[in-house]
């Protein structure tokens, strides 16, 4: 359901605090998604 | 692998084999429609109008061909500035495309604007500083030069010339600052000329932060094209690359495939934070949204996957067709911004489709980039080192010694 927004204020408040939410779960997913990149990585270190 | 000298294996006569013939077709039908171009004007062989002045030729010819010459600054900035060497056998290369690229842009540009004897009047006779258009335009022909003075040793070492040559690579650093600067500016305002037209653009696709979009997306689009350049030059110029290119090359691979992964997943991250900040998540319930899902999901998500996936297993196969993808999908996207997304709101009739002689201008030009980067590339050491010039190069630009291959010297 789309929130209603009546104010400039409204609206960024809304948006920003899904932005916020985001660059949290962005964060950890990057973390992840460089694990998993780098993850063999240390195979090569070993050889 | 042959072992006859490059300049024996070349034929005074051309054979008829398919390549040529299609290359000859081409070559004649560009030339044609080029005579229509500069005698008919825009009107004789493009659909463009007052709705869509900017056609194909922007979409495909500038905006992708600036963003797929973006592997000369990924490169030479990976190798030079970030100290990565082992990425140094893949730069010449990689300079050549990005130099061939943005000539071709420029020569692609004068089919556009015409009059070419004019090109010049923007700089020295009526400058419009203060035009984001004036920025690209000017970034684009100082980075042109400093990718043609990038070029220039490889010539000169084909040549025989000592003394300018050495004098060139010691200005290796100072010109990869100036062409990575250069690049970071033009690369995003391409995209900061759309922030003019927010009524016209799609929501999806328009967003204040579009430059940041284009700038990032550039550097993915650069290094895959670095993957997907080499990996068309292993196949067809094998008997030119010396030792150190060969043992180089699943390496440079392998990190440039890391490092598309990487910018991918941000690049689809900052998307998303866009979408966020400007609440258009309803439109995805749309036509256009699923559009826009295809290209996120399919031509950046997956490619990013993919890259990891071929870097965690070791798939080099895997990497080099992921390379593919992600060249598709930097074109996916900027036809999109330019040409798909944009004036989305006029009726149908009134949508901008290329004329046939608008795409074989387009395709005119690609086969004139890929007989000229063939043509140097199987003359001038661009896959191998130049065996008389290797100790006069600065130390630190050889971390690897290397052999020189005995087929591969280009006169």
């Amino acid at each position: 359901m789309e929130p209603g927004f009546h104010t400039l204020h409204d609206f960024m408040l809304f948006t920003k605090g899904a932005v916020y939410y985001l660059m949290g779960g962005m964060l950890l997913g990057l973390l992840g998604f460089w694990l998993y990149l780098t993850g063999r990585d240390e195979d090569k270190m070993i050889k | 692998m042959t072992t006859e000298h490059p300049e024996q294996t070349a034929s005074p006569k051309i054979k008829l084999t398919p390549f040529n013939v299609i290359v000859g077709v081409i070559l004649a039908v560009g030339a044609f429609v080029t005579i229509l171009r500069f005698t008919k004007g825009l009107a004789g062989v493009t659909n463009l109008s007052d709705n869509n002045p900017w056609g194909i030729w922007i979409s495909f010819d500038l905006l992708c061909g600036v963003a797929l010459a973006a592997g000369g600054y990924t490169t030479s900035a990976a190798c030079y500035v970030f100290g990565l060497k082992r990425f140094h056998s893949a730069v010449r290369p990689a300079i050549l495309t990005a130099f061939l690229g943005y000539a071709l842009v420029v020569f692609a540009l004068h089919y556009d604007v015409g009059r070419p004897w004019r090109l010049p009047y923007p700089f020295f006779v009526q400058s419009g500083p203060t035009s984001v258009l004036f920025e690209v335009g000017l970034c684009v022909f100082l980075y042109l030069i400093t990718l043609f003075i990038e070029w220039v040793p490889s010539a000169l070492e084909w040549l025989g010339i000592r003394k300018p040559r050495d004098l060139i690579i010691k200005m290796t650093l100072g010109l990869t600052i100036f062409g990575v600067i250069l690049s970071t500016m033009h690369q995003s305002s391409l995209g900061a000329l759309y922030l003019i037209a927010p009524s016209k653009l799609h929501p999806l696709w328009y967003s204040p932060y579009i430059p940041l979009y284009f700038f990032v997306s550039s550097i993915a689009a650069g290094l895959s094209m670095v993957i997907f350049e080499s990996t068309l030059s292993h196949r067809y110029l094998h008997d030119k690359m010396d030792a150190t290119y060969l043992a180089e090359h699943d390496d440079v691979t392998y990190g440039f495939a890391k490092g598309a992964a990487m910018v991918l997943a941000a690049y689809f991250l900052i998307k998303v934070v866009g979408l966020t900040m400007d609440n258009n998540w309803h439109y995805l319930a749309s036509g256009y949204g699923l559009w826009f899902l295809v290209e996120m999901l399919g031509f950046v998500a997956l490619p990013a996957f993919l890259y990891a996936m071929g870097v965690r297993e070791k798939r080099l196969t895997l990497i080099r067709w992921t390379a593919v993808l992600a060249v598709l999908g930097i074109i996916l996207n900027r036809f999109n911004v330019s040409l798909v997304a944009f004036n989305w709101q006029l009726p149908p009739a009134e949508r901008y489709f290329p004329s046939w002689m608008e795409i074989a201008i387009s395709i005119f030009i690609v086969t004139i980039g890929l007989l000229i980067f063939r043509f140097i590339a199987s003359r001038m050491p661009i896959f191998y080192e130049h065996p008389e010039f290797k100790e006069h190069e600065p130390p630190e630009l050889h971390e690897h010694p290397t052999k020189p291959h005995p087929q591969t010297f280009g006169h």
